[in-house]
């Protein structure tokens, strides 16, 4: 998708007086952060198996070419393959020609964030073949054409009158013409109409939330079983997954799987976890005939080397996200690409530049609630503030905020300057408080005063009383 | 002079320009507790604007003048888990490049403390002399509660001060919005935020609001006062030093 990132402000702004909008995220807001803190309270080792996981992702990191590598092996041993993209262009241009290879006129997708960075669904149609997103929050942000909000819950923005709406315009033509109101009908009629593109489709697509190296096995975990259908139903079955999903053993995959559904919605499991290693053999009853995985690097591999090498460890739980005061403010379509909330303020300057996306790592509070619930442990401010420095030495934020920062800072290196012109200011901003103690606007700090009061300083510094209480006593 | 420990107060540049009876409270609490408090008069500010805002050099030169301000203090207190914090947690990582300063930064990191988990974890103050009528909520900010494991020291303190009722904010681990200059670069989202905070303190039915940071208190004061709450908003040193004469904050 084209980024709209630099147009953050603008985006920002929509997203708040968007009435729907807002309505949807004060649900996440509820919902998430309070199924986190159950499940995690109810595991007395939840402390401990972080710990672990972070350890995994980070030894795999270390030695992630010695992973990939094995994997790629395990993966040709039982009869799959796998092909390498550097780019995105690389990665559609490989998933192009391997669903021209099998003579698709439709794909199912499962739900796959790499395919949303790799902008698949729009190229693939623009070649005549038709992507079904099949997971009910995909299946509803294509009808509204729209991309996904969250990285566990795309169609998280929407409220039920609006997937109401949506399913009426676009499922009538399917003879359901009727307008449903209650969610448990909506997933049924969404189901009904998906089923039969299962069996119609030529290829499956889905993502992956781990690749593990010792058996070539791709996971998902998806709560609906839509990942299920979509891969073992078609004749070719192509995963797309970014390098970093690689793990040593299975042992490993299950480590990180026992924090993932609780950080992510406080399930201990997800309800489907689905292990797929290699095409049908013989004596199987069912599954594809051909098994590919593409596994895409898109930049990922310099990260390995510089200051944002921990963000390799994310496992698209999303609590950063659920945890998020800014995320829960805006939603994930105000942050103008793909990835939103903490981690997308972190990984997606990495891909669209920091040009374009240097709004996303300043407009934050620095609360460190992602840091605090970050299963992995990733130092999401830290990285933050490193993007911070890159957008500062480049002079991205307006000159009027750099130069109020400059004089400010050459102020507070001069400790009797800055007494003299500060006790002046404060002066001045006591006498406009009066009589109520505040002030309601201030020339330079609208930013403030359009929503707030801003409290009025008592009059004078504490550092003149203190002097002047040290002379009364000497 | 009292034979405790020698202190430095870092007294942060907001209590200094917009709030000093903070500053005096927490030199009561101080002294009472047995110390000798002195204010170094280079301080300015820990530099934490600079920092947030990218500005690695200008953050070091600001922070250097600190090391220099606080040398052979036996231990460096203030009323501010977030400048605390940035002492503490921060000026370690930017002095890490350097042999001289960055051992300093760690010497002063060591030795430096949020008022209230001073008074309580190495001071362990008990039975306060303080009095306060009122139900009174404590809104934990972030790098008080994240960043310098400060939660039950303010609470512990509160409960010794006589007539007061003290309650929790609903989803008490959500910050406040402030966030230093983000509340005015991104004051939209800054608002929307602190609206849900200030909504969750009126909802505890709490008469006082308090909390040990300046920052959030003027930004949750704020956000009140505009919709016409009456809730009186305090730093909490004000309260347990029984010096709540002055108008809260906001009020005259």
């Amino acid at each position: 998708m084209r980024p709209t990132s630099a147009r953050f402000h603008d985006n920002v702004d929509k997203a708040l007086h968007d009435a729907d909008l807002q309505t949807a995220l004060h649900r996440v807001d509820k919902n998430f952060t309070s199924r986190r803190t159950a499940a995690v309270t109810a595991m007395p080792e939840f402390e401990a198996l972080r710990d672990e996981a972070v350890r995994i992702k980070n030894h795999t990191l270390d030695h992630l070419d010695l992973y990939l590598e094995k994997f790629e092996e395990n993966v040709t041993a039982t009869g799959g393959h796998v092909h390498w993209a550097a780019t995105p262009e690389d990665a559609r241009r490989i998933i192009l020609d391997l669903c021209q290879a099998a003579g698709a006129r439709t794909v199912t997708k499962g739900k796959s964030m790499i395919a949303e960075e790799v902008a698949l669904n729009p190229f693939l149609e623009a070649h005549g073949i038709t992507p079904v997103e099949t997971d009910l929050g995909e299946h509803i942000i294509q009808l509204a054409d729209e991309p996904p909000s969250h990285i566990i819950g795309p169609a998280i923005h929407k409220t039920k009158e609006q997937v109401s709406d949506l399913f009426v315009a676009h499922h009538a033509k399917l003879g359901k013409s009727e307008r449903l109101t209650e969610g448990e009908d909506l997933v049924a009629e969404a189901r009904e109409v998906l089923r039969p593109r299962y069996l119609e489709a030529d290829v499956g697509i889905t993502g992956a939330n781990f690749l593990i190296a010792e058996t070539g096995t791709s996971v998902i975990v998806t709560n609906e079983g839509n990942g299920d259908l979509t891969q073992q139903l078609p004749r070719t079955h192509i995963v797309i997954a970014s390098l970093e999903k690689v793990v040593p053993t299975l042992e490993d995959a299950s480590t990180i799987l026992r924090v993932l559904a609780r950080s992510a919605t406080g399930q201990q499991m997800s309800v489907y976890t689905t292990f797929s290693t290699g095409p049908r053999r013989a004596e199987d009853p069912d599954g594809p005939d051909a098994y590919h995985v593409v596994l895409l690097d898109n930049g990922r591999s310099k990260l390995l080397g510089n200051a944002f090498r921990d963000i390799l460890r994310c496992i698209r739980c999303g609590a950063c996200f659920n945890h998020c005061p800014v995320y829960a403010s805006i939603g994930g379509h105000a942050y103008g690409w793909v990835y939103s909330g903490p981690m997308g303020a972190v990984l997606t300057p990495t891909m669209i530049g920091i040009e374009e996306a240097h709004h996303l790592p300043n407009a934050t509070p620095f609360c460190g609630r992602c840091e605090a619930v970050c299963p992995m442990r990733i130092p999401l401010p830290k990285m933050m503030r490193h993007w911070r420095e890159q957008a500062f030495d480049r002079k991205l934020e307006p000159a009027r905020q750099r130069l109020a920062l400059r004089v400010w800072a050459w102020l507070a290196r001069r400790p009797a300057l800055y007494r003299r012109l500060s006790g002046m200011a404060v002066r001045y901003l006591a006498w406009r408080g009066r009589p109520l103690g505040r002030l309601r606007d201030l020339p330079f700090a609208e930013g403030w005063t359009a929503a707030r009061d801003l409290p009025a300083p008592q009059g004078r510094t504490f550092s003149a009383q203190w002097a002047q209480r040290r002379r009364g006593n000497t | 002079m009292s034979a405790g420990p020698r202190v430095g107060l870092f007294v942060t540049c907001l209590v200094d320009l917009f709030r000093p009876t903070v500053g005096f409270a927490a030199v009561k609490l101080l002294e009472d507790a047995g110390c000798s408090v002195e204010v170094p008069t280079a301080q300015t500010c820990c530099g934490q604007p600079a920092y947030n805002a990218g500005d690695r050099r200008d953050a070091r030169a600001i922070a250097a003048n600190v090391l220099r301000a606080f040398e052979g203090f036996e231990y460096v207190v203030a009323p501010s888990g977030s400048c605390a914090g940035m002492i503490k947690r921060h000026y370690p990582q930017l002095f890490a490049d350097d042999p001289v300063l960055g051992l300093a930064a760690q010497a002063l990191a060591a030795r430096t403390w949020e008022l209230t988990a001073f008074l309580v974890d190495v001071l362990k103050v008990s039975g306060l002399a303080a009095r306060y009528d009122g139900t009174v909520a404590y809104h934990d900010s972030c790098s008080s509660l994240r960043e310098m494991n400060v939660r039950d020291q303010p609470r512990a303190l509160l409960a010794q001060v006589d007539g007061v009722e003290l309650t929790d904010i609903p989803d008490g681990e959500a910050c406040c919005g402030f966030g230093g200059t983000f509340a005015v670069k991104y004051g939209d989202i800054s608002a929307q935020i602190v609206g849900k905070k200030a909504a969750n303190v009126a909802r505890t039915g709490a008469d006082t609001l308090v909390a040990g940071d300046l920052g959030c208190l003027f930004n949750i004061a704020g956000k009140l006062h505009r919709e016409g709450a009456t809730v009186k908003v305090r730093h909490v040193a004000e309260i347990l030093a029984g010096m709540t004469d002055d108008p809260p904050i906001g009020e005259a």
